[in-house]
């Protein structure tokens, strides 16, 4: 490595320029901290390498959640969809999740152009080499300084988040053929790993996988189902107005595999470099390569393939279903085995990437390492797996650097408040095998969770992190004043059985009222709703869409969302009895060994999350709670 | 402060003449109140002053009388919990206890785990600070001890077959869960009737269960009651009497139960398990000395002997042999065929073994003697001269607990189904279902359910 003396000070580094990196840096300049934001390409700014969509089963969620707290994807994937669908909308509005197909070339380049224009953010094309660190007071803590580009360049600042994705150590697989570098050929980072090992991070590899791209000229999308986006389209962000995303979609295409397909695979097992043991991270289970799929569910006669556009202006094809690390002449051999798929070209491989990430059992909630101050870190990195999950750890590390810097309250959401609480809680608790991903099964609390009410839950927090204006923050204000007076009303309007009103119920097949009930009660009919029981309320208010949406959920739904609200409220009180840091668990008496040295190992900031990590058992709380009374006893405070 | 209501039994059972439940927490008070009338039947104890006691009777749903009773008030914080505090104090039989505290469960109170209430104690500041490492201990032996039981008493085909539950629902829930997250691979098209049919079933085979553990079946609990005796002298027969049907092999050639027979037998609220050994007398028939030896050690391992003698036939060696073997032991004699004209008196019996041993005139043949008998066993029971383990009557009831809560999620899943609501409400109250089967049988969820899905179900990209 070069030495130039060349420094320059900033207030935050964020190192990777990805999903995560875009979010860390926007927050950290949008709340007036210097800011600089560092990627190995400046053209592949928020690049898309796998999937062209956002959004899908609970990654929606995650969206609209970042869309509340004043994050940039929503608003991003607004300006660029192509197609856009509400997922699941015969199942309960909890489940309900939106996802839109990517224009990747056009979210890559919106994404660059906001945070070129952000006051207080510099972009700047660099490999980051090192962290410079001191150790604080002679302790085992350490403290960030600064660090230093392949160049030699040393940027001294407070805070540093790593942002690195799949790039560190990168290797892609594509058969027999290896080469050592980022997704798309992109440069990998071979020198940072051997830093943070030097400051005591402990680092993990994992793997992950993409499909390959055809040429759209050379499929044959007759012998396909094609695949429509929504009529009516919903924005991700509740800052966009719904008028301006009603557009021309493009359409998806459902094709499926064959016997013959998996005949070929089945042949080249021994050439496919995880069967053969020379990849050795850890490959996510949800997303199996098409290998796996033919393996580990041998019974099953076919698998769908989704033929989805990666953008307008190009003809390449994302092939979802197929990901492979096959050879390249065995690929082509089973594409073409698919039909629509007889003459395909393939225009770029599917490949296998290799990277070195961490245990986030290393970190707060707050995202910050536990011995390191100044020292964040958010997305794959983290050991999660998706531009969704990214964007979401990469918002809350930024917010929590800047909250630092500026002595500011940090910023964690438990499993109760949001899918970005369970997502983090999960990875800083749980032993993850496989890059994480977002599972609404994930979310005990889901029936509050939903995407439709986001906005409700986390504007507030976003506004008192700076990230939301006083404005959105009124609205929301008035939209809950506005559902709170609805559903007060609905309760108390009576009704009778009156004439008119029975023959209303029998025209909608809904039982007819032996006595006087209320328009509440009405609406928890199945077979009503707000729109058809407008004819016995004659006095209705017009209210807004959103408005009326939130009103239904909650009535109609009313006995199980208290009955989850119940659950919170006993998940709550374990989540604030908070476990003083300097706690030694070599003195507290009767613990298991293996709870003891879970605990000393991962430093659970509540007795709430200490509960849930695996080899903790129900009596070793119960221990611990008894000894944290003792100890606030003797030591005073609280 | 906790909230939630606790209760459990808070006297050693089966060998007082009183009993004691324990209620703590906000809900003690209306609890009670719903299963305890005074003499006028009225339902007095919302009004009740602390630190009173009164006069009354438990009565279950359909106002029968269980038991009668002084109930105490201890209004929070001056109870040994800090928490409002209900004590009921009864007579302290098993089954009348269990009932009582089944009933005060099923109104809302949940059943303490171990320590609890010193737990509780503690936590609200009504225990000394030093002896916290006495009371981390008591929590930790004490779920130990709960723990052990709670599985090691489960009957084998019982765990099994929890087990096989379990799996069928944690499917199900992947099932769901999978078509959620990836809903264009699995579909949920027709799913509703599938799960109908699926849930119909399971509500049958846990409410078996659940009737199995209201007999206390499901538990390996009782006392081990081992009959032994020379051959032929009738203790196939007493055995035949005592299960009112013709199981074990009775013959008038000496030495014809080789194997040794267990039985299952409830005696009012105890359960009894019998085992008629073979015969014991020197032999060299290799099977019957297969038998004989076992005999002697099941004898080593009873909580009661049951030796039953022939008084047609004058003592003998192996008589003497038998009587040094149980000389220590908890046991019951039987004077039997005392139909016939008897050789010696019980008088000489008690001289050679002891003059307070319990020695009963039987004839298994005639049947007579054997209400004595048994109305002996369960004096002995409730006197606490044979021993039984505390924690199985709690671990029956926990799992009895467990079964209804299980028997509710499926019954609400069912009414879910009827109402046509969206799939994924099924998946609350299949987890809610999943998870108290668990409790019984001591697992965890942990990622049983992601790995449910990743494993049955081809989801992804």
């Amino acid at each position: 490595m070069r030495e130039v003396n060349l420094t320059e000070k900033v207030d935050v580094c964020v190192v990777g320029a990805g999903h995560a990196g875009c979010e860390a840096a926007l927050a950290c300049a949008r709340l007036g901290l210097e800011t600089i934001i560092f990627t190995v390409s400046i053209d592949s700014v928020a690049l898309m390498p796998c999937n062209p969509n956002i959004g899908g089963s609970s990654k929606g969620h995650l969206v609209r959640e970042l869309d509340a707290l004043g994050g940039e994807m929503g608003k991003n994937i607004d300006k660029t969809f192509i197609q856009s669908k509400m997922l699941n909308v015969s199942k309960g509005p909890a489940v309900h999740s939106l996802r839109a197909q990517a224009d990747k070339a056009q979210y890559s380049r919106s994404m660059r152009k906001v945070l070129e224009n952000q006051e207080h953010l510099t972009l700047k094309q660099a490999e980051v080499c090192e962290l410079l660190w001191e150790n604080i007071d002679g302790k085992t803590s350490k403290k960030i300084k600064g660090l230093k580009t392949f160049t030699g360049t040393v940027y001294e600042c407070k805070a540093v988040i790593l942002c690195t994705g799949t790039y560190l150590k990168a290797r892609c697989l594509c058969g027999e053929s290896i080469t050592y570098t980022g997704p798309n050929g992109l440069q990998a980072a071979n020198y940072l790993t051997d830093s943070l090992l030097s400051m005591g991070v402990e680092m993990r590899r994992f793997k992950t996988g993409t499909p390959a791209r055809m040429d759209g000229r050379s499929i044959d999308y007759s012998k396909m189902e094609e695949q429509f986006g929504d009529e009516v389209i919903i924005p991700f962000s509740f800052s966009t107005n719904p008028d301006d995303v009603q557009i021309d979609q493009v359409s998806c295409y459902l094709t499926y595999t064959n016997e013959t397909t998996h005949e070929i695979i089945r042949n080249n097992l021994d050439r496919s470099p995880i069967y053969a043991g020379i990849i050795e991270g850890t490959g996510p289970r949800y997303c199996p390569s098409i290998e796996d799929k033919v393996v580990k569910f041998a019974d099953k006669e076919r698998h769908q393939v989704f033929i989805e556009p990666e953008g307008i202006h190009t003809n390449e094809m994302y092939v979802g279903g197929m990901s492979s690390s096959l050879p390249e002449d065995v690929q082509l051999a089973m594409y073409r085995t698919v039909p629509g798929l007889e003459n395909c070209k393939i225009v770029r491989n599917a490949y296998a990437i290799e990277y070195d990430c961490i245990d986030a059992r290393q970190l707060y909630p707050t995202l910050r390492f536990k011995d390191i101050l100044g020292l964040y870190s958010g997305g794959q990195f983290n050991g999660s797996s998706g531009y969704e999950e990214a964007a979401a750890q990469g918002l809350i590390a930024g917010i929590n650097a800047a909250m630092w810097i500026l002595g500011k309250e940090e910023l964690i959401l438990d499993r109760s408040e949001a899918y970005i609480g369970v997502l983090i809680d999960d990875l800083v608790t749980k032993d993850n095998f496989e890059p994480y991903r977002m599972m609404t099964s994930r979310a005990e609390y889901r029936l509050l969770l939903r995407q439709d009410n986001a906005d409700l839950r986390l504007r507030e927090k976003g506004y008192y992190v700076g990230l939301i204006s006083k404005v959105q923050y009124d609205e929301v204000k008035k939209k809950k004043e506005m559902i709170k007076e609805e559903i007060f009303r609905l309760k108390n309007t009576k009704i009778g059985a009156s004439k008119i009103n029975q023959e209303f119920l029998l025209r909608n097949g809904s039982a007819s009222l032996k006595t006087g009930t209320n328009l509440a009660e009405l609406l928890c009919r199945p077979e009503l709703n707000y729109e058809n029981i407008k004819e016995i309320d004659p006095d209705r208010k017009t209210l807004p869409e959103n408005v009326i949406c939130q009103v239904e959920i909650e009535i109609k739904y009313e006995g199980y969302i208290e009955r989850q609200m119940r659950q919170v409220k006993q998940f709550k009180k374990m989540e604030q009895k908070l476990i003083p840091e300097e706690i030694d668990y070599d003195d507290v008496p009767s613990l298991r060994l293996e709870a003891r040295q879970k605990l000393k190992l991962f430093h659970p900031l509540s007795v709430g999350q200490a509960s849930r990590i695996s080899g903790v058992s129900p009596a070793d709380i119960s221990v611990l709670l008894v000894y944290l009374e003792q100890y606030k006893f003797k030591h005073g405070g609280n | 402060m906790e909230s939630e209501t606790i209760a459990a039994i808070a006297t050693p059972l089966g060998n007082a003449g009183i009993g004691i439940i324990r209620v703590s927490g906000g809900d003690a008070v209306r609890i009670v109140d719903q299963v305890f009338i005074n003499g006028k039947n009225k339902h007095i104890l919302k009004n009740m002053k602390s630190h009173t006691i009164h006069y009354g009777f438990i009565i279950d749903e359909d106002k029968n009388v269980i038991d009668e009773v002084m109930v105490s008030y201890m209004k929070a914080p001056n109870s040994f919990t800090a928490e409002d505090t209900v004590e009921i104090n009864c007579h302290g039989g098993i089954l009348v206890m269990n009932r009582i505290l089944e009933l005060v469960i099923k109104n809302g109170a949940r059943l303490a785990t171990p320590g609890e209430f010193t737990k509780r104690a503690f936590l609200n500041g009504r225990i000394d600070l030093t002896k916290a490492e006495a009371v981390m201990d008591i929590i930790s032996s004490k779920n130990k001890a709960a723990l052990k039981n709670s599985i090691s008493q489960l009957q084998g085909s019982v765990y099994e077959k929890i087990k096989s539950l379990r799996d069928e629902i944690i499917y199900e829930i992947a099932f769901i869960e999978s078509a959620l997250d990836d809903p264009e691979h699995i579909s949920l098209d027709g799913y509703s009737e599938k799960l109908m049919d699926k849930i119909t079933f399971l509500c049958k085979d846990v409410s078996t269960l659940l009737s199995r553990s209201e007999n206390g079946r499901i538990i390996k609990e009782g006392i081990n009651v081992v009959i032994i005796g020379k051959p032929n002298v009738g203790k196939s027969s007493l055995l035949n009497r005592l299960l009112g049907q013709d199981k074990a092999i009775v013959t008038d050639i000496a030495g014809t139960t080789r194997d040794i027979i267990e039985e299952d037998i409830r005696l009012d609220e105890i359960n009894l398990h019998i085992i008629d050994t073979a015969g014991i007398r020197p032999t060299e028939d290799i099977i019957e000395k297969i038998g004989v030896s076992k005999s002697i050690e099941y004898a080593s391992l009873a909580d009661l002997i049951v030796y039953v003698m022939d008084s047609s036939i004058p003592l003998d060696e192996n008589d003497m042999k038998i009587i040094e073997m149980i000389k220590d032991k908890k046991c019951i004699i039987l004077f039997n065929k005392s139909d016939l004209e008897t050789q010696f008196s019980i008088e000489d019996l008690k001289d050679i073994i002891g003059q307070n041993t319990v020695v009963i005139k039987t004839s298994t043949k005639e049947n007579i003697g054997i209400k004595e008998f048994l109305d002996q066993i369960k004096e002995m029971f409730f006197k606490g001269d044979i021993i039984s383990d505390d924690e199985m009557i709690i671990t029956n009831i926990r799992h009895k607990e467990a079964f209804l809560e299980t028997y509710d999620s499926l019954t609400k899943i069912i009414d879910s189904l009827n109402m046509g609501l969206p799939e994924d409400f099924y998946s609350i109250d299949l987890l809610n279902a999943y998870n108290s089967l668990g409790r019984i049988i001591g697992e965890q969820i942990e990622d049983d359910l992601v790995n449910e899905i990743f494993s049955k179900f081809c989801m992804g990209k």
